[in-house]
């Protein structure tokens, strides 16, 4: 939509209802914009405020706090079992990540660069198992965890398979992967690299942003789970979650509203702001998901 | 191949291993944690299993009582046809005028952006019961400033008719992915076709409808597949916000009674929860877990075979 207006538009009649219709249309998507930007920014300031409430007050229609509780936050900090759930998180999502990285970088390599009988099925299966929900094979999955190996309790059973691949992320890499040009890969391998060694010195550097993009990926979809720790670690509160036991924060404060809203902000704080330090990354990555065609 | 001379042959075998040890995660990972799970899932859905004694055959008896006896499994379809219905229309014509909404933004565009997108990344649980708070019907905010302006204050998640709406509200909150793809997709459009278009006097719409549409159909339908395969799979969401509507105290208590209020938020892989761990019945729930993966896949197969689509360039 360009809005060009002529030079000495002022006299000439035309361009000036041009360029105030320009002005209108400003206006109108602007005004548009700031309600969507309500939209979307509201539901967190009311989530502050009242997390910032006393706890009476929190049971009103109040919407502005009489007085500022920020004492709310230390209360949710020393909950007893607030301070596991992070470390759990932590290693679930890091070492997961990790891990998840370490397995799927050679998988994702090898789909998008070496040409072999059954490439073409095994992305097929790569993709298949990716729209995979973890409902349909939890029951085998669970009994072999729990009944043969008696890790149940524990979150091994959620970070010891991301050793094997991840088929989201191998996905993701390989789409990444086949952006960069073979013309670095046999220049590499002319000069006496083997595979090895082009995949660590040659692709891994040039493939940094896709290896961000996953990462950031794994570690909010750990962050972000409740299906497995509610299937493997729900009868163990010390191997919670933080998404897991903020459920069961809200069921034991039910009344307290600001206590429950101070432990919502308090999850969902770290992931906005691994977002403000890796945006590029992210967005980048969202966009690799959706197709380019 | 006998007349293949024996050097070749032992490089073809050398590429086979190599590829065979890149692979290796993955090979091991698909067979463990899909196809001897897969099998075995369709072996126990035609058995009767609780877990302690051994699975006894029973024929197609778990199969007749998800689908004529089971109270549960039709309300969850019903649920999802819905969900697919409204949640992923809304979501995905939303996305979309939000894509276009950033694009013709110019002042500022990075912080709208950031805005819009945001709500995206809030883990799902707690995005849930800030909603439930937002949309108490007692207190909440909404409801205050809907009561303020004189609307009618419905029940949101404790109405059995509002409580899908009140998902579909919380999905639209979370549209920032699609608005990225969007955005994306029409900044791809070539510019020369609008400015072409401008010289022969098409209206904004005309422009939208010809050029627009057009240039993004491919992208539409990537969001409408994926949404369907998510509506499908809609578990975190609509469990939390039954249980805490209804003040099922949370953590290890694992009875309650799913779908609250009056089955309106069932999904169907909230039903493999209540078949396997809060019944024991892990035959039946295997049942439930085919129809799951049929649906999935089902789509699955669509997104991919569409050209340009999910498995892109480079085929």
């Amino acid at each position: 939509m360009s809005t060009r207006t002529h030079s000495g538009g002022n006299g000439d009649n035309g361009s000036g209802r041009r360029s105030s219709r320009a002005v209108l249309h400003w206006v109108g998507v602007h005004s548009l914009g700031v309600a969507a930007a309500l939209f979307f920014v509201l539901p967190f300031v009311f989530l502050l405020l009242t997390s910032l409430m006393g706890d009476r007050q929190a049971l009103t229609r109040d919407l502005w706090p009489h007085t500022w509780e920020w004492g709310n936050y230390a209360k949710v900090w020393h909950t007893p079992g607030f301070l596991t759930w992070w470390r759990n998180t932590l290693l679930y999502a890091g070492l997961g990540t990790l891990l998840t990285v370490v397995s799927s970088v050679p998988v994702a390599y090898a789909l998008a660069k070496f040409r072999f009988r059954g490439r073409r099925l095994s992305l097929l299966l790569v993709i298949a198992m990716m729209m995979l929900p973890p409902q349909v094979v939890v029951i085998p999955m669970y009994l072999f965890w729990a009944k043969q190996l008696d890790l149940s309790g524990t979150l091994w059973p959620l970070i010891v398979p991301m050793a094997f691949g991840d088929a989201f992320s191998i996905f993701l890499l390989r789409q990444f992967l086949l952006t960069i040009p073979d013309e670095y890969l046999d220049a590499a391998r002319v000069d006496g690299c083997g595979e090895v060694r082009t995949l660590l010195r040659v692709v891994l550097p040039m493939a940094r942003p896709g290896i961000a993009a996953v990462a950031l990926f794994q570690f909010f979809s750990a962050w972000n789970d409740y299906f497995g720790p509610q299937i493997y670690a729900s009868d163990n509160p010390a191997a919670w979650t933080l998404s897991y036991g903020l459920e069961s924060f809200k069921g034991a404060h039910h009344t307290n509203w600001n206590l429950t809203m101070a432990a919502t902000v308090l999850v969902m704080a770290p992931v906005i702001v691994l977002f403000f330090f890796a945006q590029k990354a992210f967005v980048e990555g969202v966009t690799l998901t959706g197709v380019k065609g | 191949m006998p007349d293949v001379p024996r050097p070749l042959r032992s490089k073809q075998r050398r590429s086979a291993l190599r590829t065979a040890a890149f692979m290796s995660p993955w090979l091991i990972g698909f067979s463990v944690f899909f196809v001897y799970p897969l099998l075995s899932t369709l072996y126990f859905s035609f058995t009767r299993y609780d877990g302690f004694r051994q699975p006894a055959f029973n024929g197609l008896d778990n199969w007749s009582y998800v689908f004529s006896d089971y109270p549960l499994f039709w309300p969850a379809m019903r649920n999802t046809l819905w969900l697919v219905l409204v949640m992923v229309t809304c979501r995905v014509a939303f996305g979309l005028g939000i894509g276009l909404l950033i694009t013709k933004i110019k002042t500022a565009t990075g912080v709208f952006r950031t805005l819009f997108y945001l709500p995206y990344l809030a883990p799902p649980v707690a995005a849930t019961l800030a909603f439930v708070f937002l949309l108490n019907p007692g207190t909440g905010p909404v409801n205050t400033l809907l009561d303020a302006v004189g609307l009618p204050t419905p029940g949101w998640f404790t109405d059995a008719d509002w409580s899908k709406p009140a998902l579909t509200a919380l999905a639209l909150w979370g549209v920032g992915d699609l608005m990225v793809i969007f955005m994306a997709a029409l900044l791809d459009v070539p510019k020369e076709q609008y400015e072409a278009a401008e010289l022969d006097g098409a209206g904004a719409w005309a422009r939208f409808r010809h050029i627009t549409l057009p240039n993004i159909s491919p992208i539409i339908m990537f969001a409408v597949v994926t949404g369907v395969i998510q509506a499908m799979q809609y578990y975190a969401q609509p469990l939390v916000a039954g249980k805490v509507a209804a003040g099922v105290i949370g953590g290890s208590g694992q009875q309650f009674e799913p779908g609250y209020p009056d089955k309106s938020t069932l999904t169907l892989p909230q039903l493999v929860y209540n078949l396997g761990f809060q019944r024991f019945d892990y035959g039946t729930a295997c049942v439930v877990a085919l129809v799951l993966f049929a649906l999935s896949m089902a789509f699955t197969a669509l997104l991919m075979r569409r050209r340009g689509g999910l498995i892109g360039a480079g085929e």
